[in-house]
């Protein structure tokens, strides 16, 4: 087979950014130890590239290598955000890799390359193509949550993080080869043409199905296979974490809605009710769980849970035509509110964070308003973005989710999305009131790159609330492409 | 197109962008940016009013703007004003300024951010009495919860955090399920403004009921009516004395007006079917919380409760369903914000000068303080509907209405109701005996500094009102019969159509 340049274009902001981080790896050898402050700054160029490449390509829509990746709008959507997401997380591990002792340059270039692999799962049309990409960026995690070596804490979360992953990529495996025995293709196409033709063996083609569902619902954290979550976030160095909560959830959910509408909404019918459970265990797990949480990374995790219940909740009705496209659009939506939200948050915890993982605790955020009065501002648009008041975009988020359940006839699961969303105003509001309510003497770091990320985040998430019709127009535009 | 409510309701974010750049330190300069500002939206308020035709029924100062659409529901930039928005406004304007006064001396912590929280509340609060776009409407709803949150939790008394978050918990959790009939009722009409969807009830007609109940939670736990009244009590006394005369005087009078604007017109036929449930609760609580006003010991908190006896009132004539009932209602919302906001004030002067709140404290202080005391006799009396004061006329108003009530059907409400009235004047009496009647119990209280001159300014003009009420009612009842007629003749259509 010839690589034409067709095949290139349709990969390559993902091309770019996987060369540029193997080109770092290189350079990484020959930098003498004082320079190594140069390898962040790198990170950030080639994201910057990245980004550069994925905007001059947005409005393209093809397939590439016979079918197995596409561009479309909805792959050039998810692909900005996992851009700029990267482009956060170097922002926010620039110092504090430093400050922990642990400035490691493959840290930047691994994280590059992960972004990479979920890239390219985004743009997956075949599920070969999807197991390749899930292996590809979840690789790279395994090592960064294993990254401050010495500290039991770290290296529990990578050895969960790394078996339970090659659980949930087994399972994924294996639903491929139940679905390429139900149809004889692993290509998208290939298989809603078997399906049509009726061809496809029943029994397997559901075994598939649900054993893929397994194996992204690992990946997205989604109640019940969701144990690893907090583990994991705790246990990794905070900036990882922070990326990994919004880029692995990204990446997971674009694979997931990709793979669902376009191959799958024949099958509705008996996924959706499936579907349905799960959101609901999720969101009511999650929100409950992050109750009693008293560390604020194991209390981030909780929420980036129910941040899955919520995402999963609108994509219930995927099967009904015009509410799937609507759902799309939302759960994109939703991703952008979850990205700033996120980051915000995060780039105040990494401010706070001292070494060896102290003033962790919520508890240890006392005072936060009379010291850092801009780093607790950003922090309370975080909490009230996630809760879902207005004026933020989390606001905004849950309510297009709702609305699309709505009108997918899910009344009862709005219901319980409403009714967690309020449970979660509780420990959301906890933070509040220890950062503003609270006499304490925490005190963050003054670090430039960290600051900036948790204001521009927090604006963002502000500020776009005031022009949510825009993003959503856009969210809409990202149309899914069909064989 | 019209800008002047556009203009009145986020005014004061202005002062709020001027209170960014100041400094923490120039607590002078930050409370004056406040109190100006506020005095500039009373302002504009008036310029509103003055350009509002009275006697016109319908939505004046019309702004209407195609904002975005959601999915195939339009959203609308709609704001517009009739007699009962108008009302509502113009009470939000008067008090903000004279709650801002009362902090002159009370608040000296972090006055920066009280100011802020201040600004941003008022521009919540007249978002929703504008706002006639229900998904509008909703953002300005759910706004004004986190300003008042922060208010009672950072300047509250010593249960702050705990009532804080009371306080918003529970009215979230009203709003919950509000969200939730939003989202029907713009799914189903394709539209979220509020005249397109009155023209278009039939299409949700089906569903009226549930919606109703789903509005109403919210509404009720604003209100609060009995037996979702419990986070009153404790976000009122450990609330800062303004944050609980805004809280009084208007965040409760938001959950009485979405009544009026929103249950009413939306589905009248579901209104009529549930009024007698309602007018229930509405006793239940005018007595209640008479009873446990009696019982308090704590000055803030015996008026805290009397807030709940009180809305009961403002509940019963609105479920009348009769012109009186509505008007007393509406005229009685007023009456209640300026009472109330105002006892809350003299509570607060107290509390400043002795540090406590408990009646026993106190004791013959008039005679130390003989101008605090008539003030206090004034108000009291105004509160427990003495005639020639604001409080009788509206008073008497709903319980005539709810008399004649074809709807609820029985005299009973009306009988109840005036045994509240009874009431009031007795645990207000009580109160007002044995704060300041007698001799001096407490020779700490022979030097109790009298109102100063601050003091009687933020006082003085309430006062004036509460007579200007009492004793000439009819220009608010002018202001408001239009909107009284016609939310009246929706629910009567829809009674024929019943019938």
């Amino acid at each position: 087979m010839m690589i034409t340049l067709n095949d290139v274009l349709t990969l390559l902001p993902a091309v770019v950014l996987l060369a540029w981080g193997v080109m770092m790896l290189v350079v990484d050898l020959f930098l003498p130890k004082e320079r190594k402050a140069i390898i962040p700054l790198l990170a950030g160029l080639g994201a910057a590239a990245g980004l550069g490449v994925n905007l001059a390509l947005t409005g393209y829509s093809q397939t590439g290598f016979n079918g197995m990746v596409v561009l479309d709008g909805f792959a050039s959507f998810t692909n900005t955000l996992l851009l700029i997401a990267a482009l956060f997380a170097v922002m926010l591990a620039y110092d504090y890799m430093r400050r922990m002792n642990i400035e490691r340059s493959e840290c930047c270039a691994l994280m590059l390359i992960s972004t990479a692999g979920m890239m390219m799962m985004v743009q997956a049309y075949d599920l070969i193509i999807l197991f390749l990409a899930l292996e590809l960026f979840s690789i790279p995690l395994y090592v960064m949550s294993g990254l401050i070596r010495g500290k039991i804490s770290s290296e529990e979360a990578a050895l969960k993080y790394f078996l339970l992953g090659a659980f949930s990529s087994a399972f994924l495996l294996y639903g491929v080869a139940f679905l390429y025995g139900a149809t004889q293709h692993t290509n998208l196409a290939g298989i809603v043409a078997a399906m049509q033709s009726g061809t496809a063996n029943y029994i397997f083609l559901m075994l598939g199905v649900a054993l893929l569902l397994v194996g992204l619902a690992f990946k997205l954290a989604i109640v019940p296979f969701h144990s690893w979550a907090p583990d994991v976030y705790q246990g990794a160095p905070t900036p990882v974490t922070g990326w990994m909560s919004v880029s692995v959830k990204i990446a997971a959910l674009a694979a997931l809605l990709r793979v669902f509408v376009v191959a799958f909404p024949s099958l509705s019918a008996q996924i959706s009710p499936v579907l349905g459970v799960l959101a609901a265990l999720t969101m009511i797990v999650g929100n409950v769980l992050a109750l009693v949480q008293t560390n604020i990374k194991r209390l981030l995790a909780y929420s980036s849970i129910a941040s899955a219940g919520y995402l999963l909740m609108a994509f219930v009705p995927y099967g009904q035509g015009e509410v799937a496209s609507h759902a799309v659009a939302a759960g994109l939506f939703y991703m952008v509110g979850y990205l700033f939200t996120s980051f915000a948050a995060w780039a105040v915890v990494a401010a706070v964070e001292k070494a060896e993982g102290k003033d962790l605790e919520i508890t240890s955020y006392a005072g936060l308003a009379r010291r850092h009065p801009w780093l607790a501002v950003a922090m309370l648009i975080a909490m009230v973005s996630f809760i879902g008041v207005p004026p933020t975009l989390g606001f905004w988020g849950k309510f297009y989710l709702f609305r699309t359940a709505l009108e997918g006839g899910l009344v009862w699961l709005a219901l319980i999305g409403l009714l967690t969303s309020l449970f979660s105003a509780y420990y959301y509001l906890r933070v509040v009131v220890v950062m503003f309510m609270q006499p304490g003497e925490v005190e963050a770091r003054r670090e430039v790159w960290v600051n900036l990320l948790a204001v521009v985040s927090a604006g963002a998430t502000l500020l776009l609330a005031f022009i949510p019709w825009q993003i959503l127009d856009w969210a809409t535009a990202a149309f899914l492409r069909f064989p | 197109m019209d800008y002047t409510l556009i203009l009145l309701t986020f005014s004061p974010l202005v002062g709020f962008l001027v209170l960014l750049f100041l400094k923490e330190e120039q607590k002078t300069a930050l409370r004056w940016v406040a109190l100006i500002t506020s005095l500039v939206t009373f302002a504009l308020s008036l310029w509103a009013l003055a350009q509002f035709r009275m006697g016109e029924g319908g939505l004046q100062l019309v702004f209407d703007q195609p904002w975005f659409r959601l999915a195939e529901s339009q959203v609308t930039f709609a704001m517009g004003v009739d007699g009962l928005g108008m009302l509502m406004i113009l009470l939000t304007t008067f008090l903000t300024p004279l709650a801002l006064l009362s902090t002159w001396s009370a608040v000296q912590e972090r006055v920066k951010g009280f100011m802020i929280f201040f600004l941003l509340l008022e521009t919540g609060m007249l978002g929703v009495f504008t706002a006639q776009d229900l998904v509008l409407f909703y953002i300005f709803w759910e706004f004004t919860l986190i300003p008042m949150y922060f208010l009672i939790g950072i300047w509250g008394g010593e249960r702050r955090i705990y009532a804080a978050v009371k306080f918003f918990l529970f009215t979230m959790f009203g709003s919950v399920l509000m969200l939730l009939a939003i989202l029907y009722l713009g799914l189903t009409a394709g539209t979220f403004s509020l005249s397109d969807l009155v023209l278009a009830r039939q299409v949700f007609a089906g569903a009226q009921v549930w919606l109703w109940l789903a509005f109403a939670l919210a509404f009720a736990i604003k209100v609060p009516m009995w037996p979702l009244h419990t986070w009153l009590p404790d976000a009122h006394v450990e609330a800062p004395t303004a944050g609980s005369v805004i809280l009084a005087g208007v965040l409760l009078k938001m959950g009485s007006y979405g009544f009026l604007r929103f249950n009413l017109p939306l589905f009248p036929e579901a209104t009529l079917q549930l009024a007698p449930y309602m007018a229930v609760l509405a006793v239940i609580g005018i007595l209640y919380g008479a009873v446990v006003s009696f019982a308090q010991t704590d000055v803030k908190k015996l008026v805290a409760y009397s807030s709940v006896s009180h809305l009961g009132f403002v509940m019963l004539g609105i479920f009348a369903l009769t012109a009186q009932g509505l008007a007393g209602s509406i005229l009685q919302m007023v009456n209640h914000g300026l009472s109330t906001g105002a006892l809350f004030l003299l509570v607060g002067m107290l509390y400043e000068r002795r540090h406590t709140r408990q009646m026993s404290a106190y004791g013959g202080i008039w005679k130390v303080v003989p101008v605090l005391g008539a003030v206090m006799l004034f108000i009291s009396l105004s509160s427990a509907g003495l005639p020639a004061l604001n409080g009788f006329v509206g008073e008497f108003t709903i319980l005539l209405g709810s008399f004649s009530s074809s709807t609820l059907g029985s005299p009973w409400f009306a009988g109840l109701g005036a045994l509240g009235v009874i009431l009031a004047a007795v645990y207000l009496l009580v109160m007002f005996e044995r704060v300041f009647l007698g001799p001096v119990k407490h020779a700490e209280n022979q030097s109790l500094k009298d109102m100063n001159l601050r003091e009687v300014l933020t006082l003085l003009p309430i006062m004036i009102v509460i007579l200007w009420i009492g004793l000439y009612p009819s220009f608010f009842f002018n202001l408001m019969n239009p909107t009284v007629s016609q939310l009246l003749a929706t629910v009567q259509t829809a009674a024929m159509a019943i019938r």
